[in-house]
């Protein structure tokens, strides 16, 4: 079998210390192979984000391990981290996380250009990563003057642009209709079928459904766990429409 | 009634014959509705009795055809803009019965029972989406059988809403509250069960 793209093995995350410490994420073991969608879902403050920044190398886990392609994050200099994050993982932030200064198009580019591309280069193909996203003609806008759901389109094109191999997508239709929303799912599961590998944060049980796995979280901790190792099924179904 | 007003509008778009008109209603939908022939005949039957439609002479090969009435095309036009039975509520939905009970039985964990309809519920979105995703269908309009796939996603996700809903409500209660009220309560009216002769409909109404 080949090295899964990603996988946490017994991760925990606390935040602060003493009285105020919080036990964000509590022993999560999780894998996404290549071809592989996995979503996370859970109430408000279950621990999704703390997991994708985790999954990222954002930030380090307070004990466990996370592996991309077989490399501990942990052991990696911080120049290979760093180079890590922009050349293989996509990463859609909760609250998009554009460069207020760049255009939609500069903004795209950017990961591609400080990873060596020529400019020119690196614009075509953020060029054709907005049209994906149905944001043609709008490139020379800034964040400031786009709405909402564009502002999120365009961090989805920045996070799938270029060979990215890992998407890590923390609520990326928050600010989308539903049909806007699909459009993303598809596009996301696209880019999974090719091969990446994605996690994907979502209250939408709708858009969760588009993962091969969904994952429930509860105060940091995964629950009914044997249930969310096998892909969904069938018999699961037929038990939902018994009900 | 709305295959009679469907098979009424479709031939609004001209004479059809039995058989030709199942076709088109199923083509229309996608697939998703599949009629029987002597539905089709019983429907155009009472169509013609309603003066909806009426019966052309047969053709050399023996097919008859139907023909719109003025009449249906005003019943056509009637159904199309204003809501009729389709835009009442759905059947009663068994599952917020299942969490209520469950809730008054001690011992009981609720959150599990909530999380194992969820799951069950997302394992039924993705089937749909794996449905929506079938690329080797054929003969049916895409676009119909798309929309009625996912008006079964939206029913669905509103299921898994509601649970996630239930699941934080009963979770603030458990906390503010303490324990939900269990057991048996003995200040409900004692009454045994009426012998069969006493029971009245409305009785049975109420059980139903
Ligand atoms: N930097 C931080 N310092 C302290 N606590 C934090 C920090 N970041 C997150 N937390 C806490 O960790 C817990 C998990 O937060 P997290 O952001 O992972 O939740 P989430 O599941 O993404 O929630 P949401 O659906 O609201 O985005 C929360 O209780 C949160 O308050
Ligand atoms: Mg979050």
């Amino acid at each position: 079998m080949s090295t899964p793209l990603l996988v946490l093995d017994e991760i925990s995350k606390v935040y602060g210390s003493g009285d105020t410490a919080v036990r964000a994420v509590d022993a999560i073991s999780l894998t996404v192979e290549r071809g592989e969608l996995v979503a996370l879902m859970g109430t408000s403050g279950s621990g999704k984000s703390t997991v994708l920044a985790l999954s990222g190398g954002l930030t380090s886990p307070t004990s466990g391990e996370v592996q991309i392609d077989g490399a501990n994050l942990a052991a990696l200099s911080a120049r290979r981290l760093a180079r890590l994050r922009r050349r293989t993982i996509g990463f859609i932030f909760q609250e998009y996380n554009l460069v207020p200064s760049l255009t939609a198009v500069e903004n795209v580019a950017l990961p591609l250009e400080l990873d060596g591309w020529s400019v020119g280069r690196a614009r075509v193909a953020a060029r054709e990563a907005l049209t994906l996203v149905e944001l043609a003609g709008l490139e020379a806008r800034y964040p400031a003057d786009l709405s909402g759901g564009q502002r999120q389109r365009v961090a989805i094109a920045r996070a799938v642009v270029g060979p990215r191999e890992l998407i890590l997508a923390d609520e990326p239709t928050g600010a989308l209709d539903s049909e806007n929303g699909e459009r993303v799912l598809a596009l996301l599961r696209r880019r999974v079928d090719a091969g990446a590998g994605g996690l994907l944060v979502t209250h939408d049980p709708a858009f969760a459904a588009w993962a091969d796995r969904v994952v429930f979280l509860r105060d940091g901790r995964a629950i009914d766990e044997s249930q969310s190792q096998r892909p969904l099924t069938t018999q699961g179904a037929a038990e939902a429409s018994s009900l | 009634m709305t295959v009679r007003h469907g098979l009424l509008a479709i031939l609004g778009e001209g004479a059809c014959h039995g058989y030709q008109l199942k076709q088109e209603f199923e083509v229309r939908t996608g697939g998703s509705w599949p009629l029987n022939v002597a539905q089709v005949y019983s429907t155009l039957d009472r169509l013609v009795r309603d003066g909806l439609v009426i019966e052309d002479s047969a053709r050399s090969d023996g097919a008859r055809r139907y023909r719109i009435t003025e009449v249906g095309r005003a019943e056509v036009a009637r159904w199309l803009y204003s809501p009729g039975v389709e835009a009442s509520a759905v059947g009663r939905d068994e599952l917020p019965t299942k969490i209520a009970i469950a809730l008054t039985l001690p011992g009981t964990d609720v959150a599990a029972t909530v999380q194992a309809h969820r799951r069950a519920a997302i394992a039924q979105l993705q089937e749909l989406n794996a449905l929506k995703r079938d690329e080797h269908r054929s003969e049916v309009s895409d676009l119909g059988w798309e929309l009625t796939l996912d008006a079964a996603v939206f029913a669905v996700k509103s299921r898994v809403q509601w649970l996630d809903h239930a699941e934080a409500k009963i979770a603030r209660a458990q906390r503010e509250s303490g324990a939900l009220p269990y057991g048996l309560r003995d200040d409900l009216p004692g009454r045994g069960r009426p012998r069969a002769a006493e029971r009245t409909p409305g009785d049975a109404e109420a059980r139903r």
